[in-house]
């Protein structure tokens, strides 16, 4: 029989038992995206308040998913959103289109539109997943829908080393 | 051979009938079952019509087209820029090599130059993904064969260089990061410290996982002469890759015909010539350790310099100048709304991807989106080996076969 060869295999799985683990108990415990994460985006606001964003389209124009949609209109004196003419009066992304490419944050002449390291999207209904202005906005509260205890940096250095 | 087979076969070549039929044939006395496409060792979803005799394999058919979404005509729909973000997701496990061979047929049309950095970013992030490739690579064929916990270090592994993937382009997989003219963006602050961690640590796991696997008398048992694919089988089938090199085919793109960064480089191309499911076992891990030399070498002569081609005519001006000049808008909206225009022509480009060469042909008709963007992909091709490999092994060793073949259905279907 082949016993050595059996036992320097067995040796390997054994050493690997004590190493350090490599997973985490998500939920409670996250790890942290790296800060170029491209994850849910979050459309900006002036210092002053009123939106960056303009209505321009052009991240509704370039997306490669057409998961953005983007209705703009003009503001009035009474009713202003953003500083210049045009604001965005319906501004929806549709999370179960979107991949996540980054091209619509590219195209943004205002740096309107931004992209998080929030990576939890999910929904039990379609309608969930569509995005609103109110939701996008980066006021918007951040909804989580389980606590979590701890947050990890990211660090590749955290696997598969010990 | 049965001709229960052969109808079926033909059925399904014209009107798709007889597609889930199972069936003996008196004649012959064997048995037409299918193997697949919902199968857990066969990768994805392959699905195999078998010939059997009893546990013998007699023929063995390849049917594909379960993962078909159409993504060559998408790229029709994108404009140059944009279907980047469609090649990427066709072999989703060597994301890199398909956006690689994309942008070079695309440069090649343009006629522009790179940047040396961008070159050498390009050259180190594919191959860091030759590595995550072979590395689900090992992790699956070791659970195909029983051994578990290949899976679960493999995989392991694999998350750090899908950590750096993260920290360089953004996402994990499907990245789009190498795009025509370049690549997104530049290497993020404490790049080399974080390759550094990965390059220290795999030479020792890849220590592990051979005194695991390689003299394992049981793994031996299960590969040693299974699915042989002589040399010349392998060359009329147009196999390449480890596959093609496991049978005693000397042929890598990378020394061969070299593209971007590869030219003057000097490594090893490991061979074997047993051609059987060991050979190929045993030139995917001395590929890693060649893979691993190369990124250091791309690394350490990293060059300083602009990471993309910054030709205003093709990569949109820094948001800063936005503000300023009114040309510079005018450059960013023409280029946001339609992309830039490549000339009317044809090319094929090819890089040597995880799996055997990736090709790429491109036709422009002069506009803003291909006008036919085919990618030659190594799992299709190398798929076709799969019956000469089969016939005549017991079906047990078809497992191992398919697993040695490392086929992505994303690839093989477009
Ligand atoms: S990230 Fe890409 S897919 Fe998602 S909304 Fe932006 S452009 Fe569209
Ligand atoms: S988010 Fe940016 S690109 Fe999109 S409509 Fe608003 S200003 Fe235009």
């Amino acid at each position: 029989m082949a016993l050595p060869e059996i036992f320097t295999g067995l040796t390997t799985v054994i050493k690997n038992v004590f190493r350090r683990k490599d997973t985490v108990g998500y939920p409670e415990v996250r790890r942290l995206p790296f800060p170029r994460y491209k994850g849910r985006h979050i459309l900006d606001r002036h210092p002053d308040g009123l939106e960056k964003c303009i209505g321009c389209e052009l991240c509704a124009g370039v997306c490669p998913a057409d998961a953005i949609r983007v209705v703009g209109a003009e503001n009035t004196a009474e009713e202003r959103f953003s500083p210049g003419e045009r604001y965005a009066q319906i501004y929806q992304i549709n999370y179960l289109r979107c991949i996540f490419c980054g091209l619509c944050v590219e195209a943004c002449p205002t740096e309107a539109l931004l992209m998080t390291t929030e990576y939890e999207l999910s929904g039990s209904t379609r309608e969930d997943l569509i995005y609103t202005k109110e939701q996008l906005i980066v006021d918007a509260p951040i909804i989580r829908h389980w606590d979590t205890k701890k947050e990890l940096p990211p660090d590749i250095n955290l696997k598969g080393t010990s | 051979m049965s001709k229960t087979f052969d109808r079926l076969v033909s059925g399904i070549d014209s009107d798709g009938h007889g597609a889930y039929v199972e069936e003996h044939d008196e004649e012959s006395n064997s048995m037409v079952i299918n193997m697949g496409p919902v199968h857990p060792s066969t990768h994805g979803v392959l699905r195999l019509l078998l010939e059997l005799d009893g546990e013998t394999v007699l023929r063995c058919e390849p049917i594909i087209g379960y993962l078909h979404t159409g993504m060559e005509k998408e790229c029709e729909d994108q404009n140059w820029r944009g279907a980047v973000t469609i090649v990427t997701r066709m072999d989703y496990l060597a994301q890199f090599a398909n956006e690689q061979v994309y942008s070079m047929a695309v440069e090649e049309l343009l006629g522009i130059d790179l940047p040396p950095r961008a070159v050498a970013i390009r050259c180190m992030i594919a191959e860091l993904n030759r590595l995550s490739s072979h590395l689900v690579w090992f992790g699956t064929t070791g659970l195909d064969m029983g051994a578990m916990s290949a899976m679960f270090y493999g995989f392991r592994e694999r998350e750090m260089i899908l950590d750096f993937f993260e920290m360089v382009t953004g996402l994990r997989m499907n990245n789009g990061y190498i795009i025509p003219g370049g690549v997104w963006v530049d290497l993020p602050d404490g790049w080399d410290a974080a390759l550094e961690a990965i390059l220290d640590v795999m030479p020792k796991r890849l220590d592990e996982y051979e005194a695991l696997l390689n003299e394992n008398p049981i793994f031996l048992e299960r590969t040693s002469g299974v699915g042989v694919l002589s040399r010349d089988d392998a060359l009329a089938l147009g196999a390449t890759g480890p596959i093609a090199r496991a049978s005693g085919v000397d042929w890598d793109l990378r020394r061969d015909m070299p593209y971007e960064g590869y030219e003057g480089v000097t490594f090893a191309v490991p061979t074997a010539t047993s051609g059987d499911v060991y050979g190929r076992y045993r030139v995917r891990m001395a590929e890693m350790r060649e893979t691993l030399e190369l990124i250091r070498h791309f690394a350490d002569n990293m060059p300083e310099g602009d990471f993309k081609n910054m030709d205003p005519k093709l990569t949109p001006p820094p948001r800063s100048e936005l503000n300023r000049s009114m040309e510079a808008v005018i450059h960013h909206f023409k280029l946001v709304t339609q992309g830039f225009t490549v000339p009317e022509g044809e090319t094929y480009a090819r890089v040597e991807s995880p799996r055997g060469e990736l090709g790429c042909y491109i036709v422009s008709d002069g506009g803003t989106s291909p006008y036919r963007c085919h990618v030659r992909d190594p799992s299709f091709v190398n798929l076709q080996a799969l019956g000469p490999m089969a016939q005549g092994q017991l079906i047990a060793d078809l497992i191992a076969t398919i697993a040695s073949t490392d086929p992505i259905m994303g690839g093989v279907d477009r």
